[in-house]
């Protein structure tokens, strides 16, 4: 199932991608499912109206019950009646580094989940299949701990000013020197948290009379930014190069919609590795687009950045491609770095404007300097310069934990999205019930998973979300793979039919509904 | 020891059922209003099949003996 075929020779390794199609009964039991506790959740609506049943949740005041009503659209009602239920398996209170095994706070609800007590009981050594520790620098001993806390005790914790003011320490510029030689390109420039990176810079560098084409699962951050920055803004459908090349036509042969002047900049948003589907973007197509017709691509590297590649330098290495082809480079610390923040890199001019007109640059504290000297440990231990083998060690451990895990998963019968060397791994759960049930019954064998359902994913994919760690050892692995196959079995997730789906790659037209073919 | 797997089995079944219909997530007053609607359901099923479906069924059968009938006695006059 590669496509080295159809793309001209792109790609240099083959790309395999699947994402199993749902069964019909399995989506029309979830349908049922969801019609059930929809009905209950009208029937609790009516009771609290009519004061039969106290009401917990937030109401307007007496006097504003006239004014229209705030709690009344599909969101709330969710949050009640569908959200409530399930509550507890998320928001746990952890209470030890987020390692490869962590420690959990227990918690007891008496009014189904609407207030939570903690029973004083720590649940230890939980296996942790949730944290983004792809590269497991989470930690609290070792050179990079023991670097921080030096920092710590050198420079304080604070910062108290902005980039642009008081507060760009030495350590700042060294990162930055140090992010630029990682990446492979001229300058960057790093900020204090990854959402801001996204949601600020995007404006400072497109605005009216730009487009925007952006994938259809980009995250919050990319959407938020592209929407403050007032450019026009397109969707093209996830990872389809079609669709993408249409929408790249139709800009240049039409323009601007009433105008019908060029487009000032066109920028194409995509992500590393998407974090929902575990898919991972078409970077040498997009690449190849991007130089045909002219236009600037914004790769937003968050969790490809350390996890992929052969050295950990993310998506661009993974495909053997020249960073200086990907205009602006973001990525973010929090992931594989075991810290916080973001940074994009790029050419040097384009570096220099965002430190005058970035917002972030401009109104957003500084990183604090103990989690700049932890970025700076855990990157000169990936690239192999403090003398140890640790960092190329724990890459390829990643790889292969990657690669046993989904294969072992694929292998049980669940259905599994997205690529093959992604180290995020969906396990599609389907159902309201399962939700719930999935995440209390791995957390009473001692593993602790993340389960997203609606908001996050369309209605009926809900899903359970494992992200690989290098910290995991291959018996944790097993034992997790051991309870997943009995909770699975218990509760009935196995719905893969086996059979091997290629991926689409005809021409879109507008009378393509289906992504695969049977 | 049979007896004891089947009772597991079945109550597997029941948990896939609560499962499915979400009756899992609910309270006790809520599953004991779901169970007993949908006990009234297949119970007013079960009735009508026995009182209606049951007549139809054999009013069919008698249509399609008297025609099988009559086929015979044509094909018995012919050869005659």
């Amino acid at each position: 199932i590669n496509h080295i075929v159809h793309n001209g020779g792109l790609y240099k390794r083959p790309f395999n991608e699947a994402f199993e199609e749902t069964p019909m009964l399995v989506a029309v039991l979830t349908y049922v499912g969801y019609g059930v506790l929809t009905l209950f959740g009208y029937l609790r609506d009516f009771m609290r109206h009519w004061k039969i049943e106290k009401c917990q949740n937030a109401t307007e005041r007496e006097e504003q019950k006239d004014f229209v009503p705030l709690y009344q659209d599909f969101e709330n009602f969710y949050n009640r009646n569908l959200y409530m239920r399930i509550r507890d398996s998320w928001n746990r209170p952890i209470c030890s580094v987020p390692g490869a095994k962590v420690d959990m706070m227990e918690r007891v609800s008496h009014d189904y989940n609407w207030t939570f007590t903690y029973t004083g009981r720590v649940i230890k050594d939980i296996i942790n299949m949730g944290s983004y520790n792809y590269l497991g620098f989470a930690q609290n001993t070792g050179a990079c701990q023991e670097a921080a806390a030096k920092v710590l005790s050198q420079y304080g914790a604070g910062v108290c000013s902005t980039r642009q003011e008081m507060g760009n320490l030495d350590k700042h510029e060294e990162l930055e020197k140090l992010v630029a030689r990682f990446l492979g390109v001229e300058s960057a420039m790093a900020y204090g948290m990854g959402f801001a990176t996204n949601s600020m810079n995007i404006p400072a560098l497109v605005g009216k009379g730009c487009l925007i084409l952006s994938d259809e699962l980009n995250h919050a951050s990319l959407v938020l930014g592209a929407r403050l920055s007032g450019a026009t803004i397109r969707i093209f459908k996830h990872n389809n190069m079609q669709s993408l090349e249409k929408l790249l036509k139709d800009a240049i042969v039409h323009g601007q919609p009433r105008t019908r002047r060029p487009w000032k900049k066109i920028l194409i948003l995509v992500e590393g590795i998407y974090s929902m589907e575990g898919s991972i973007v078409r970077l040498p197509e997009v690449i190849a687009l991007k130089k045909k017709y002219k236009s600037y691509l914004y790769l937003d590297e968050a969790h490809s950045i350390g996890a992929l590649g052969p050295s950990g330098r993310g998506v661009v290495e993974y495909f053997g491609l020249n960073p200086e082809d990907v205009d602006v480079m973001m990525g973010t610390f929090t992931k594989s770095f075991g810290a916080a923040g973001g940074y994009i890199g790029g050419k040097k001019e384009l570096i220099d404007y965002l430190r005058t007109y970035s917002h972030s640059a401009v109104y957003a504290t500084s990183m604090s300097p103990p989690v700049v000297e932890q970025i700076i440990t855990s990157i000169k231990c990936i690239m192999g310069e403090d003398g140890t083998t640790i960092g190329e060690a724990r890459v390829q451990q990643l790889a292969e934990n990657t690669r046993y895990f989904r294969r072992r998963l694929k292998e049980m019968g669940f259905i599994i999205y997205g690529n093959e060397d992604s180290p995020v791994v969906p396990l599609m759960l389907y159902m309201p019930a399962k939700i719930g049930a999935f995440g209390r019954e791995m957390l009473k064998r001692n593993i602790g998973v993340v389960v997203v359902g609606f908001p996050a994913t369309p209605i009926i994919e809900s899903r359970a979300r494992f992200c690989l760690s290098a910290a995991h050892t291959k018996e944790m692995l097993d034992t997790a793979l051991k309870e997943i196959n009995e909770v699975g079995d218990l509760l009935q997730l196995k719905y893969s039919r086996r059979r091997l789906v290629p991926l689409l790659d005809r021409p879109f037209d507008e009378t393509t509904y289906e992504e695969t073919e049977d | 020891m049979d007896v004891k797997s089947t009772k597991n089995f079945v109550f597997w079944l029941f948990c896939q059922f609560e499962l499915i219909t979400c009756s899992y997530l609910m309270e006790p007053w809520e599953k004991v209003l779901f169970y007993s609607f949908n006990t009234c359901m297949v119970g007013t099923l079960f009735y009508t099949t026995y009182v209606c479906v049951a007549a139809h069924v054999s009013t069919a059968l008698q249509l399609l003996w008297n025609f099988l009938g009559n086929q015979q006695e044509n094909a018995v006059s012919v050869v005659k």
